[in-house]
């Protein structure tokens, strides 16, 4: 059964020093401000998972708070590299950080096979490419029924699961709309999991087919209006591009990146999201 | 922008728009490839299905996204789905022909390199990786491919594999069990290609106009082979360039969307 709590309280109780977690979302519904708030806290010695590391991860590895990356793209994307990521992977600064590199469709399968209760996922992939070679997580395996070489990787069992909605019931069902990307997956296989949402409701005003979480799978909901910044919410507001963009140049210097943190991450809270997506909400 | 009316890059999004056709489904990587496939759709090719790895299927963007999961993609598709069963059902299931890619690093063969420059243990840049490009090249049908020509793009030996082309070309897909065509179209800048059908060495068969064969050896890493009948890449027309900067135009517009509060007139 889920519990409702505040920002602080939900990061706290469930994600703890040393974890495994996957903040997910494609590129839609990114949880923005629940990884502020696990910076916030301090965490460290994290294994992060997630198929598109972008701006989010790339905050946390310059924070010193990652020992290992588990991922399949590392950019910011339509913009560039991951400037911190890089110079954690190139020149080991603020620590070293290992690295385990996928293509999404192994991790897609590997979700979904954590998500399925299975040790590995089976699929059609890697074929010629070299990150087979560089990554022993990567294997293969014959299908017993046509011998046909199949690439297999293990399934994916986060500690914690990290996601942002739309919204909850006030019995704490989730609904996730438009681009749902992989986090149904992704809370189903973890052991914990945190959502982040925009509002509450009486009714979920869900299809029968629509992308529900029920309250018995998730761990924590915290209320966050515009708690996917600078992602965006289907429905809600739009994505801040202009961030993205501007992201290249802050997180290409230390010190302008750790002014950046203090003046917008440590010594802000849960309470500037909404105002940071006000202009963003035209549609609305 | 050169006196010709259009500028290379412009040549290279149109005439990669052309290689598309309406009954295509495609697979759509982001940057060039997008631009090119958007350009097929509001021109020629009006019922292309366009597919995004983010999961929108059939989907309209008035303008380019950003990345490949803008809210317009999902507002504008036919259907969306999940990232696994993007990549389970309609990639690995062989529901889509054409696959569109960038690359970075890109050899003869088509093999492309977008994950390091380097030992990959050691790198000297360290690039974002593969994303869905590794199984796009071998699930998708065939494979096209656009890019700006330079000496550090075109070499005789990409670092990395990222994704896997005709490898050393000739018949080498199939020795590892890959039955797609891989890399059939490269559009550059410059010139289109197609692989020779034995060698698979991708050979230069149209120059756009105003482009010498000079300045595509000038700009490619490998010794460059040109088609016996090379032809002359036909210059955009009024509609072609018209609609490619109304959408760049739009675009532009959309990207410097912003969370600040609104300047001051």
């Amino acid at each position: 059964m889920t519990k409702f709590l505040s920002l602080h309280d939900a990061i706290a109780e469930n994600v703890r020093d040393g974890d495994v977690a996957a903040f997910e979302g494609f590129t839609h519904l990114i949880p923005h401000a629940a990884g502020h708030e696990v910076i916030r806290q301090g965490r460290k010695d994290l294994t992060l998972i997630r198929m598109t590391p972008d701006i989010i991860y790339d905050q946390m590895v310059g924070m010193g708070m990652v020992k290992k990356l588990i991922f399949s793209y590392a950019g910011n994307p339509g913009v560039g590299l991951l400037r911190r990521l890089r110079d954690a992977v190139e020149n080991h600064w603020p620590n070293p950080v290992e690295i385990e590199e996928h293509s999404h469709a192994a991790m897609a399968n590997a979700y979904e096979a954590g998500a399925a209760g299975l040790p590995c996922a089976v699929f059609r992939g890697y074929k010629g490419a070299d990150l087979a070679k560089v990554n022993p997580n990567i294997k293969s395996i014959n299908c017993p029924f046509t011998g046909e070489e199949l690439a297999a990787v293990p399934a994916i069992r986060p500690d914690v699961a990290v996601i942002h909605a739309q919204r909850a019931d006030k019995k704490g069902n989730v609904l996730i709309e438009g681009i749902v990307g992989i986090q149904k997956e992704a809370v189903l296989a973890a052991k914990r999991s945190v959502v982040t949402v925009e509002e509450v409701v009486d009714d979920l005003d869900a299809g029968p087919n629509a992308c529900v979480l029920p309250d018995w799978t998730v761990s924590a909901i915290a209320v966050v209006p515009g708690g996917a910044h600078p992602s965006y919410t289907q429905g809600y507001y739009d994505r801040d591009n202009a961030t993205y963009l501007e992201w290249d140049k802050v997180s290409s210097d230390r010190e302008a990146f750790a002014a950046w943190m203090k003046a917008n991450v440590l010594d802000a809270g849960p309470d500037v999201y909404e105002e940071r997506t006000r202009y963003l909400r035209s549609a609305a | 922008m050169s006196d010709l009316g259009f500028t290379p890059d412009e040549i290279m999004t149109i005439a990669a728009a052309r290689s598309l056709s309406n009954d295509d489904v495609c697979f759509v990587g982001i940057g060039a490839p997008s631009a090119a496939c958007n350009v097929a759709r509001l021109t020629h090719a009006p019922d292309i299905t366009l597919i995004y790895e983010s999961g929108t299927i059939g989907t309209a963007p008035s303008v380019l996204p950003l990345s490949i999961g803008d809210g317009e993609l999902c507002e504008t598709a036919v259907t969306t789905v999940s990232v696994p069963e993007m990549f389970r059902y309609w990639l690995q299931g062989g529901r889509i022909s054409i696959g569109f890619l960038g690359a970075a690093q890109l050899d003869r063969f088509g093999n492309i390199n977008t994950t390091v420059i380097g030992d990959y243990h050691n790198p000297k840049v360290r690039l974002p990786g593969g994303g869905g490009a590794p199984e796009i090249a071998s699930s998708c049908g065939e494979i096209f491919i656009t890019m700006k020509q330079s000496l550090r793009g075109m070499v005789e030996k990409i670092d990395f594999f990222t994704s896997f082309g005709h490898g050393e070309g000739g018949d080498h897909r199939q020795r590892i069990g890959v039955t797609t065509k891989g890399p059939t179209r490269l559009i550059t800048d410059l010139a289109v290609w197609k692989p020779d059908p034995e060698t698979k060495e991708f050979t230069v068969v149209s120059l756009h106009p105003g482009v010498t064969r000079e300045d595509v050896q000038g700009t490619c890493g490998w010794t460059v082979k040109f088609a016996d009948a090379l032809e002359e890449t036909p210059a955009p027309t009024e509609l072609e360039l018209e609609t490619l900067r109304a959408l760049k135009e739009r675009t532009r517009e959309a990207h410097a969307k912003t969370g600040k509060p609104p300047q001051a007139a």
